[in-house]
This record gives structure tokens, sequence and C-alpha cells, in this order.
């Protein structure tokens, strides 16, 4: 086969919801592409590849990003977390924990982008207002819900008692859901 | 009741909060192909030739496809079978498929597209129906009602002119409702693969499994048995999942072919073009009402914008006037419709189906005849609400109908008495009402079988596994099966197994459409858990020494209802029962009663209940930009009954929300490009970017009201709740706009630049209104002529032509796979 532009790999190693990886990829990928077709990590979705929908972010080093906006080449030795870093074990975290009691999933397809912008929110200010979380989200399109209960579920995970599981792995919003 | 009525977390929150739930993109399989599809550039041209030799050669490419591939035409109508999964001979749209690469890569698949050489010879467009009107060659579809015209429809229902002619006051307004687009989150996916034993299985986001069975047995001519379609949970539907996509039989085809995988993602932009949108609607409504605004007759006619192909368009069209009658007494009403093709993606279902648009109209014009009279308008509607347990005009059946108690609700919630009319200028308050379906009376092809069917299966460990062929979309309908079935039968929704929308495994739903789920296969689901419950009860009584109507079923257990310490686990009653019965499972289906509409075309509308809505809606408008900002909603739905409370009020966020979005920005607009670049009809926006739609920073407060008039047709007395509440919203917010600032906007959007033009009007001493100002002339066919309960009627035409059913050719009859 020629030498073609797109089919030169490329190899970076990063942290992915905990556990170093190493991934070896077609050098255009993007971070979405090869968080989902390479690591087999399809809880991330894309709903335009453009960076206008927000249903690929990921926490990049604590940061909420676009991930089909990032070239994955970039991301060589960075902290990435998706929404399958959320839980710890099998107990959900108090942010998905929210979401699934307030009626903040529906279709569920913007919700991994939508959860770890506001868990990104969480560790940034512990008890937004819902002008604040509004605004945090203000990137993340959801057309089910009317984005009310998704606000809902914020400010449910906000107001669960912080020091009552104490922090999981070091993360301080990243709590589960109490009993289980 | 223990789960009925509860807020609960849905069965399926878990797998969508960690991610798990398994999208139709989500599927990968080893050896898997990918395919990409070339859309047309021109909006109506000839294809003369494709030149793919040099795309069959390219790296990576497996197999290239075109129309000469697909033979057979489909469609989701059966007069209506006007498509062919790659176009053959024409394009008549801008992103109209004529050809599909299928290669190791999504890349290189892409790549490939971009070396077939198409030579076209344009032809004349069409770019409204107003042009189509006019322009009888070339035509853009070989059949219709007319050139150029798919549907016309003309019904009497009693004699409007004399009622008009003896009106005390005749309101005439045209209105016009833009189109707009479904924007589910996720883009349309589909995986197409051969299983072990060489049968084809198709992973799609569907809402419609059953009905895109049927038609790919038809596109691919292959027995349907031989085909399993499974809808996987879509991200997001709201119609725009509807129908059998070109992708869909692409991938199918390209897996019979190459014996591999093959998955087909649409691009958000290809999604803009698959479109089966709101149809833009032109409509003039007349109504006569007497001096306290009582309407003695009603004469509407529509003018829908349908795009290249037919979809669901003959319903559509319908739909545009049917339900006219069901929120207020109409004594005598005319309807007549027309739907013209032009050159732009097919319009079809989203949320409301052709039913937003003529409610708009008559609840806008409702405010103006209000304000005319002096009227307050919560009084002029709560004056003249269509009865309960009535027929109306046209012959629709209502049941249970609370349209009153939501209207109250609302009006005590706002204040509406104290301040509307009152707030500072540039504040306002509206209110509009509406009423939907719960689930149509008829399938989309005709046949007597059930809409929904539920299968239950128990077994010694306890466990219940329920098989229905209903698909979730995101709206829930997962977690009201489970709730139903753990109701009847003492149980968690936790503790049911589901298995739904595979066509191999479940029986046949029909569909995510027309808000039927809930009530359709509520009623199946009921039938089956209560005939699972007689047996149980049987055995379990025998062994507690009862008759079984003194056995009861709550926590899990099974008991003496009248000493509930006397019982035994739920799993040690199905035990007792598989000893006496062996293998224990049950059935139940669900299918509507007849209609009393029985004039051709009286198939749309009859419904066994309707939901009811009324909302207020407050806003703030800058006279000085002319934007218009929603502060806070009031509304009140009448609901039958809550099956869970925290999903029902996410339908009626949501539903309120989209309405918001069509109200004030939502536009699937297009340009005619100039001559010198092809006169193209081009997608003015086809992006999430700029085809605008409510972000989380334009969300009011939504203040909701359920009424709980349990409806003797629903289950537990359940109505729908998923498309009733866009309804009101854009009339509401119309209205609302005139209250703060005394300017009438007659058509959607109401975009600044509108509101600004029709407060610049009025500063120069003109009306205040801006709309559109004509109806063009539209070749009405003579009318069907049915007369109402009150005059004598039958619900039948007293001048129905005699070849009445599907004038148009139809390949549909028996059963799908069949040829006829
Ligand atoms: S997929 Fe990245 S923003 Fe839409
Ligand atoms: S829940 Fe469907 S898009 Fe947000």
């Amino acid at each position: 086969m020629s030498p073609r532009r797109d089919a030169r790999k490329a190899r970076i190693a990063l942290t992915v919801n905990g556990e170093e990886r190493d991934v070896v990829f077609a050098g255009y990928k993007t971070l979405l592409e090869v968080l989902r077709e390479d690591l087999g990590l399809t809880g991330t979705k894309h709903g335009c590849e453009l960076g206008e929908c927000g249903a690929c972010a990921v926490l990049v080093d604590g940061q909420p990003v676009l991930s089909c906006l990032l070239l994955a080449v970039e991301c060589a030795g960075a902290d990435v977390t998706t929404v399958e870093g959320l839980a710890r074990g099998p107990a959900l975290s108090l942010l998905q924990a929210a979401f699934a009691d307030k009626g903040a999933a529906q279709c569920g397809y913007c919700t991994p982008g939508i959860l770890v912008t506001a868990q990104a929110l969480l560790e940034r200010k512990a008890h937004p207002t819902r002008a604040e979380i509004a605004e945090a989200l203000s990137g993340n399109l959801c057309r089910c819900t009317g984005y009310l209960q998704i606000f809902e579920a914020v400010e449910e995970a906000a107001r669960a008692e912080p020091h009552a599981q104490g922090p999981a792995a070091g993360r301080p919003h990243v709590r589960t859901e109490a009993g289980a | 009741m223990k789960v009925v009525g509860q807020a609960r977390r849905r069965v399926d929150a878990r797998a969508k909060v960690t991610g798990q739930t398994r999208f139709a993109d989500d599927v990968v399989l080893p050896r898997m192909l990918y395919g990409k599809l070339l859309r047309s550039a021109h909006p109506h041209a000839l294809i003369v030739e494709i030149a793919a030799s040099a795309a069959r050669a390219a790296p990576g490419v497996h197999l290239v496809l075109t129309g000469a591939d697909f033979p057979t035409a489909y469609g989701i109508m059966p007069v209506s079978q006007d498509e062919h999964a790659l176009c053959r001979g024409k394009v008549r749209y801008v992103g109209d498929p004529v050809a599909a690469v299928i290669a190791a890569s999504e890349r290189e698949a892409a790549d490939a597209l971009a070396l077939i050489r198409v030579t076209y010879e344009p032809l004349a467009t069409i770019a409204s129906p107003e042009e189509a009107l006019r322009t009888a060659e070339p035509r853009i579809q070989d059949y219709g009602e007319g050139p150029n015209l798919h549907r016309l429809a003309h019904f009497a229902f009693g004699d409007v002119e004399p009622a008009l002619a003896g009106a005390d006051q005749v309101f005439e307004d045209v209105f016009f409702y833009q189109g707009s687009t479904h924007l589910s989150l996720e883009q349309h996916a589909t995986v197409a693969a051969l299983d072990a034993d060489g049968r084809l299985t198709l992973w799609s986001s569907t809402q419609t499994p059953h009905y895109l069975h049927r038609e790919l047995a038809r596109a691919l001519d292959m027995p349907a048995h031989h085909i399993r379609v499974i809808a996987t949970p879509n991200g997001g539907g709201f119609g725009g999942k509807s129908d059998p996509f070109n992708h869909e039989i692409v991938a199918a085809k390209a897996a019979l072919v190459t014996g591999r995988p093959v998955k087909i993602t649409l691009t958000r932009e290809e999604v803009f073009y698959a479109h089966r949108g709101r149809h833009p609607v032109l409509m003039r409504l007349k109504t006569g009402v007497r001096q306290d605004g009582t309407i003695v007759a009603m004469d509407l006619e529509t003018l829908l914008d349908g795009g290249a192909y037919g979809s669901y368009g003959p319903a559509s069209t319908l739909y545009t006037g049917q339900l006219q009658t069901v929120t207020y007494h109409v004594p005598r009403y005319r309807f007549r419709a027309c739907r013209a093709f032009t050159n732009k993606p097919p319009c079809g279902p989203k949320r409301g189906h052709g039913t937003p648009q003529p409610r708009f109209a008559q609840e806008v014009q409702l405010d103006k005849i209000a304000v005319a009279l002096g009227r307050d308008p919560a009084d002029l509607r709560l004056q003249q609400l269509a009865p309960a347990n009535s027929v109306t005009a046209n012959w629709l059946t209502i049941g249970s109908m609370g349209l009153k108690p939501c209207i109250e609700r609302v009006v005590q919630g706002s204040a509406w008495r104290e301040r509307r009319g009152q707030l500072p200028f540039g504040r306002g308050l509206g209110m509009a009402c509406s009423s939907y379906l719960c689930g149509a009376g008829l399938p989309i092809y005709w046949n007597e079988m059930p809409h929904s069917g539920v299968q239950l299966q128990l077994d010694r460990s306890g466990r219940v596994t329920v098989f229905c062929g209903a698909t979730e979309i995101g709206q829930g309908s997962d977690d009201v099966l489970a709730a139903i079935i753990a109701e009847v039968l003492g149980l968690e929704t936790t503790d049911i197994k589901l298995v739904t929308g595979d066509t191999d495994l479940t029986p046949v739903d029909l569909g995510s459409y027309s808000s039927r789920v809930t009530l359709m296969m509520g009623n199946a689901a009921i039938q089956a858990a209560e005939r699972a419950k007689a047996i149980l009860s049987a055995s379990a009584g025998q062994k507690l020494g009862l008759p079984a109507e003194r056995v009861a079923f709550a926590d899990r257990r099974v008991f003496d209802v009248e000493n509930p310490s006397a019982g035994m686990a739920f799993q040690e009653a199905v035990v007792a029962a598989e000893v006496e019965h062996g293998t224990l499972g049950t059935t139940g289906s669900y299918r509507p009663p007849r209609s009393a509409a029985r004039y051709r075309g009286g198939g749309v509308g009859p419904s066994v209940a309707y939901s009811y809505t009324a909302a207020v809606v407050e806003v703030e408008v800058d006279p000085a930009t002319g934007w218009v900002r929603v502060s806070k909603v009031w509304i009140g739905h009448d609901i039958g009954r809550v099956i869970n409370p925290v999903l029902a009020r996410g339908q009626v966020e949501g539903g309120v929300y989209m309405g918001l979005g069509e109200a004030l920005m939502e536009e699937q607009a297009f340009r005619r490009l100039p001559p010198r670049l092809s006169s193209a009809l081009v997608h003015k926006i086809p992006s999430m970017l700029e085809y605008k739609s409510p972000t989380a920073l334009e969300m009011p407060e939504v203040v909701t009201y359920f009424i709980e008039d349990p409806d003797p047709s629903g289950p537990f007395g359940a109505k729908e709740v998923g498309q009733g509440p866009l309804l009101p919203i854009a009339p509401a917010v119309a209205n609302a706009v005139f209250d703060a600032v005394g300017v009438r906007v007659d058509q959607v959007p109401i975009t600044p630049d509108l509101v600004l033009a029709a407060l610049g009007a009025k500063a120069k001493g003109k009306s205040g209104r801006v709309g559109p100002e004509a109806f063009p002339a539209v070749p009405w066919p003579e009318a069907l002529v049915v007369p109402p309960p009150w005059e004598g009627g039958n619900g039948k035409a007293i001048n129905e032509p005699a070849k009445s059913r599907d004038a148009l050719p139809t390949h549909h009859s028996g059963t799908a796979g069949v040829k006829v």
C-alpha cells in the first residue's frame, strides 16, 4: 500500500480514567475518534464533530474539552477522564446518581458530555448558582430535557453532603451514591 | 398503587449515566466496513452518467453501489412508494443520495466518493409551494393529485357558507409556520451484518423497527423473516427517525453483497438533508362567531411545502386540519389542504405531526377574537370547550376531556386575571391551548392485527421477562413497560427484565410515533400481566388454601388479601405455577377500537383518547432590539394518569423547550444560489451552530400542572405526554408578544426583525401586524361532504367517490416481503 498521509500511525502514552494507556492510531484522528475507535470507550458521543454540540466533551487535565476538536497526538501525557471514569467500581458517583434520579438523562445521548462538564464545574465551585450551572452547560446541547432537570441534578449533587463518603481517588466530587 | 404514579429512577438510567447505553454508532463488529453516500449537489437534475471506475479502484474500497442496484421503490406510506435507496435517473433535492462507497475505513470511503463523476442534466427547480402551484412542468414526481401537487383534500363537515354569513362577526387571517428539523443529538447510524445463519441483521437508530423491517424486505426483495431489525436506543427521535432511510437500505445491501458487517453513520450536515421534519405551512383561517365569541363555523385552508418525496405527507396533510375540532366545539367545519412537491429535503413527522401549525393559527386568531370582542381569552375558551364523551363535526370521538382544569390551573398560577394587560410596556402574558392523539387509530398500512403486542415469560428463579417491539427513543417507554408489569404483579421495576425493539425476538409494536406507546403498549402489557397474575393466583391460592380472588400481589409477595401475613414470596408462587402448568408464558395485545369516521381521509385524526394542554407564557420584549425573552411558562396537561412523575415532567419540559425553539428561532431554511453558481436550492444553515436552538441559557422556568382524570381507555387511565405540551407554546408566545408590545406577528419563528418591523409599522400608524399577506389560489377538488352528527350524519360522506380507498397506485397489501 502506498504510504499515504492518512495512513501514517502515531503513538502516544496517556492516562485515561486513571489507567496508563499506550495507543497506536492513524495520525489524523481526533481524541474523540481514538477514545471511541482505538480505546473502545464508546461512552463519549458525537453530535456534530465540529465543536458545536458538546456531546463529545471529556476532561483533559481536569478541564472540559471538546474531544472532536482536539487531535489525539496533542494528548501525549494528558490525563483524560471520560464518562466511563466517573463511577468508582459498581457505585455511581453522586452526580451520576442525581442525573439518574432527577430525570436528567432522557435519551442519554448528551449525558456523557454534560456529566463531565458538570463534574468540572463542581470541582471548581462546590455550590454553583443556577445561573452558573446554565452558563457552564451552555455549550452542551440537549434536545430532550429542556435542561431544567439537568440543572436540578447538578444542584442535587452539590447539595449532597461532601464529607459523608469521603473523596474517592483524590477527586472531591467523584463521591459515590450512598449505600451503593 | 405502589409503582404507577411514584417518582422513580427510570430502568435505563444507570446505563445512560455510565455511558453503557449502546447507540447504533457504538455497535462495532469484527471485519466491519464503512459506507459513505455521495449526495447530489443539484436540486433537480437528470442523471446522465455515473462514472465510478476510479472509485472502485481506490485504496480500501470494497464496493460501489448506484441506483442500478436498487430497482425496487419503497416509502413509509403505501400511497407514496416514491423512494429508491440511491437515485435512479433523477435527483430531486440537494442531498439526494446517488451513489455509495463501502470501504475499509470511513476516511477511504470519503476519499473514494470524491472520485465518482456524475454527469447531470439540470432541470428547472421549484422552491416553494406557490411555485409548485404555478409550475406544471417539469414534474418532481410522476404521481400526485395535480402536477407537482402531492395531495389535495377538501372536506365539508356541514355547510360553512350560510353559517359564516349568519355569524355576528367573521375573522379572517393568514398565518405562516416555518419548517424546522428534529435536531436529535444523535446522528442517524446503522450497522448491517449477516448472522451465522446467513440472515441479515440491522441495528439502527429507528423509531419504527417494524415499518423499517417491512420496507427492507420490499427494497431488498427478501423475505421479511430472513431479516432482523434491532432498534438501538435512539439518541433522540422526535419523528426524525420514523422513515426507512436510504443509508439503512444501502448498508443492508452492502452487507449482503460483501458478506461483511457495514456501518453507515450520517454526518450532521447529512442529517439536515435527511430531514423529514416539520412542514412549512401557509394557512388561511376564517372563523365566524357570535357576539360573545362563540364559534359558529370555521373554514381552514392549508398549503404544505412537502419537499421532494412523499414520506408521511398524506398523513401530515390531513393532520393540518383534522384535530382542529377537539378543543372547542365547532358546529360546522370546512377543511382544505394541499401538499406541494418542492426541490428540498422531504418533510415528514416532527413532534406534533402536522398539528402545531394549524393550532398556532387557531389559537392566535382566538386571541384576536377575544381582544376584538373585549373578552378575556381564558373565558372565551372556557365557554366553548368540546364536551367530554362527544363526537366532533368531523367524527372524532372524544373521551375524557380535561382542558377546563388545565386552563384554570395556569390562569391561577400565572395570576392571569390580575396581570394580563396590566404589565408594563414590554412585558406580557399569552395563553394558548391544544390537544393531541394518544396513538393513531389506524396503522400506516391497512391491516386488522394488533398495534402492540407483549409477551411475558416467568420461571422458577422468579425471573419475569417482558418482550415487546416498542422502541426507546428517550421518552421512557422501557420504564413505562416495566412499571405496568411491576404494578400488576406486585414487583419493582428493577425486577423486570426487558427485551424491546427487536423484530426477531419481540412481538410487533408499530413504533414510537403518534404518542401511541404508553396507551397501546401499556394496554397490551396489562393484558399479559393480568393473565400471568391469574395463573399465579390460582396456583398460589391452592397452596394457601384460598380462592384465587383472595390472592393479592405486592412487595414481591403473593398473599391473602384478608390476612397479608399468610403468603409466599413471588418466586414461590412462580414455582407453584410452574409445577402445575409447566413452562410459563402469557401474551397481551392491543388494537384500538374502530373509529366513527367512515369517510375517505377519516383514518387520520381518530384516536382512542386525546390529551389536552393549556399554557400561559410570560415574555419580555425589548422594543429597541425586537428581542423576545421568555421569562416563565405555566403549563397544565391533562395526562389521565401519571405513570412516573419524573419522566412525565421531563416530557412536558422537553416539549416546552422544543416549542420555544420553533416559536423564536428554529428554521429549516433554504436559499437559491445565484445562477452563475447553479441556481441550486441549498440549506442555509446545515450546522448545529447556525441552526439556532435554545441552549441552557435561554430556557425559562416552567411550572407544570398535571391533571389526572383517568381515561377509561388508557392503562391505569394514562394518556400521552410526549407531544401535546409542545403545541400551545408557539401561539402562547405570539399572544404574549401582543400583550407586551401590542403587535401581531402572525408567523413563526418570531424573530427580532419581525418584531421590529411590526413595531415600526405601528409607530407609523399602520396595523402593527406582520405576517403573510395572501393565500394563493389552489385548484381545490370537489368537497367530500360529511354531515356532522348533529345534522343527521352517520360518519360517512354523502358523495363518497366509488373507488375511494387509495386512488393512487399502491404496491402495498399483504404482508412484508410478499410481492403482489
Ligand atoms: S461532537 Fe464535538 S462538539 Fe459536537
Ligand atoms: S437527553 Fe437526549 S439530548 Fe439530552
